[in-house]
């Protein structure tokens, strides 16, 4: 697993490794033989599959989303990753690492967490299975996404502000890292996207992959044919390569990954990893990485919280430089522009972060035949966003709608 | 071998901040150190980034940033006291910055400022193979690392081959984290010798003459770092009252070691 091109474990062509303090090596590998043990074990599986279906409500349907569709001009299908348990398709990956710890006899849960989607997951997680969760957090984040501080709380889970550098999700990881290090006996880091040393990148990804192999057969169900294209939003890029992993095979589907181009890519202040980064070394990984000329990592931007990141998970830098994906940028405007439309048109309120992929519709469809259609993840629900979006651009933005044709 | 003279007797390792609170300093402080008896120069070179290092170490490469200090400018300021110096340096960098600057380029412009050793706390046994052979080609050592939950297995990777001597860290922690360090020290100490004849430099947490004292029989070196670090942060506005506290600091370390 994990080793596409050159058969090294835990490398994507020449991404991925293992870039960790010593420290790290024993916990990395005591995870990968228990992921190696569970990840195929009947037992495990069975009690996963019945936690996403009990306690999570998936599968999530497929939705065409009609009124948008005649806009575009293309049939435009939704993955609800939205209608998960705890809003986002995060729980996906929250209950595979929970269990997984709960089999390796863990205590304590230690994650990171950006737009809090991750950390409400986790603590939910770990509040069903009755394990301690701390959970770091930017204070940034802890200001914008107070909504989901406080869900975490409720959930019993302990949400440290994390004050160092950019005070967002690159610091909440370093501040993770640290504490996972100074207790790795005790406790398990349940790291949130396809992003950190081997075998995160892997592991996230498979607990993830639901996403795609259940749309996948939906519309084969639905349609009897696969789509055109997959599209996805990509910070770290775990709900990206939970719906991609399923189509990769399938070479006659395009598939686009969206990055956050945030106040615009010639402004500096954007989140677009692969289309402006360099490779480097982040969190454990080589992969692509926003960084100065001394290797200095540099601080993202996003109004999406989620997508708010320097580094991106390896196996899309493999995807990048093989080309299997085609990865594209929308900024924070036409994000918000999607949040508004597909609120209006569909009546469902899509996360930024899910936005930032929806907007990337309207100029991908141009460059597909009429009757195409185009599969969108549609990674979570946007209740979290509304406080952001109504302070955009100095508000007042949740009536902007007006607009949007 | 530098580091053959450095480890003859106990030896001292000292870790500064690079550029904490401006290069012209840390070329002093290198100096004085070196006077006070230090046996190995350690150079940090800042990093965004530091998942090794406690809030000490962290501030200081945060304000060493903000003062743009860059790998190069800590290699010109390390050729700039190349003559002045005893004792081996050795660059402590995370990898991101040695990558950013090339390993190859990196490796001459290091030969070039008289350094003998490179740490990389992110870069365990098994990565480190590319940098390694850039060094190797320059006759300087990428010093190995293990830590008190390194397995046998990976103890005896390290220990093979390993060169000049291998850095110790004394916890499961980060950098500056002292009462972490547990009376198991010894018993880890023997495991990474069986793996190994090159001398065991202990570090991480070891903040002043008392925890030496504890440490220093089961060692061939200690390293002090944050404690050191702070003591330069308190006294910054001062050149000549920061020198005289890096100097008395030193060597009460140095006399525990003697």
């Amino acid at each position: 697993m994990g080793d596409r091109g050159t058969g090294r474990r835990g490398y994507f062509g020449s991404f991925g490794g293992q870039f960790v303090p010593e420290t790290l090596m024993g916990p990395l590998e005591e995870l990968e033989r228990a992921f190696d043990r569970y990840g195929n074990d009947g037992d495990f599986r069975r009690d996963l599959g019945d936690l996403l279906r009990d306690f999570s409500g998936r599968p999530t349907p497929i939705y065409e989303a009609h009124r948008l569709s005649a806009q575009r001009g293309v049939r435009v299908f939704l993955k609800r990753e939205d209608l998960n348990h705890t809003g986002a398709h995060k729980i996906n990956n929250a209950l595979g690492q929970v269990l997984l710890a709960s089999r390796m006899g863990k205590r304590r849960i230690v994650a990171e967490t950006g737009a809090g989607q991750h950390g409400v997951a986790v603590a939910t997680a770990a509040a069903r299975f009755g394990i301690a969760c701390t959970v770091y957090m930017g204070e940034e984040d802890v200001r914008r996404q107070a909504p989901n501080v406080e869900r975490m709380a409720l959930l019993g889970a302990e949400v440290v502000p994390v004050r160092a550098g950019s005070r967002t999700l690159k610091d909440a990881v370093n501040e993770a890292m640290r504490d996972w290090v100074a207790n790795v006996e005790t406790s398990f880091f349940a790291l949130g996207s396809v992003t950190g040393p081997h075998p995160y990148p892997t592991m996230v990804r498979d607990f993830q992959r639901v996403i795609g192999d259940e749309a996948r057969a939906q519309i084969l169900d639905h349609l009897g044919r696969l789509p055109d294209a997959v599209v996805a939003c990509v910070g770290g890029g775990s709900n990206a390569l939970g719906i991609f992993s399923a189509f990769v095979a399938d070479e006659g589907v395009r598939l686009v990954g969206v990055e956050a181009a945030g106040e615009g890519l010639g402004t500096g202040r954007h989140a677009a990893t692969l289309t402006r980064g360099k490779p480097g070394y982040l969190h454990g990984a080589f992969s692509y990485v926003l960084q100065d000329d001394d290797g200095q990592i540099l601080e993202a931007h996003s109004l999406s919280a989620g997508l708010d990141y320097p580094g991106v998970g390896p196996e899309h830098s493999f995807f990048r430089d093989s080309g299997r994906v085609t990865y594209a940028t929308v900024d924070d405007d036409e994000a918000v522009a999607a949040f508004h439309e597909l609120s209006r048109l569909e009546g469902i309120i899509p996360a930024l972060e899910s936005a930032h992929a929806v907007a990337f519709v309207r100029r991908l469809a141009p460059e597909l035949a009429p009757g195409s259609v185009v599969l969108v993840n549609l990674s979570g629900r946007g209740d979290k966003d509304m406080y952001s979006v109504a302070a955009f651009r100095g508000g007042p933005g949740l009536r902007r709608g007006a607009d949007l044709s | 071998m530098a580091f053959t003279q450095a480890f003859q007797n106990k030896a001292l390792l000292t870790y500064i901040c690079a550029g904490d609170p401006d290069l012209g300093a840390t070329a002093d402080v290198l100096c004085a150190l070196d006077d006070a008896g230090a046996d190995v120069l350690e150079v940090g070179v800042p990093f965004s980034d530091p998942v090794a290092d406690g809030p000490v170490i962290q501030e200081a490469s945060t304000r060493a940033l903000a003062r743009k200090t860059s790998l190069g400018g800590v290699l010109e300021m390390l050729h700039s006291v190349k003559g002045a110096l005893r004792a081996p340096r050795v660059i402590m960098s995370y990898v991101n910055p040695l990558a950013a600057y090339g390993f190859d380029r990196f490796a001459r412009d290091a030969r070039e400022g008289g350094v003998s050793g490179v740490l990389v706390p992110d870069l365990p046994r098994g990565e480190g193979a590319p940098l390694e052979r850039a060094l190797s080609e320059k006759g300087i050592i990428l010093v190995r690392m293990v830590s008190p939950n390194s397995s046998d297995r990976r103890l005896a990777a390290v220990g093979e081959g390993a060169e000049g001597f291998i850095y110790c860290v004394s916890l499961l922690g980060v950098t500056g984290e002292g009462a972490r360090i547990r009376d198991t020290v010894p018993t880890y100490l023997g495991r990474v010798r069986r793996h190994t004849r090159v001398p065991l430099a202990l570090g991480f947490g070891i903040d002043g003459p008392e925890r030496a004292r504890a440490l220093a029989p089961h060692a061939d070196g200690l390293v002090v770092g944050s404690a050191l670090v702070s003591r330069i942060h308190d006294h910054r506005g001062n050149r000549g009252a920061m020198l005289r506290e890096v100097k008395t600091f030193a060597a009460s370390m140095k006399e525990v070691l003697r």
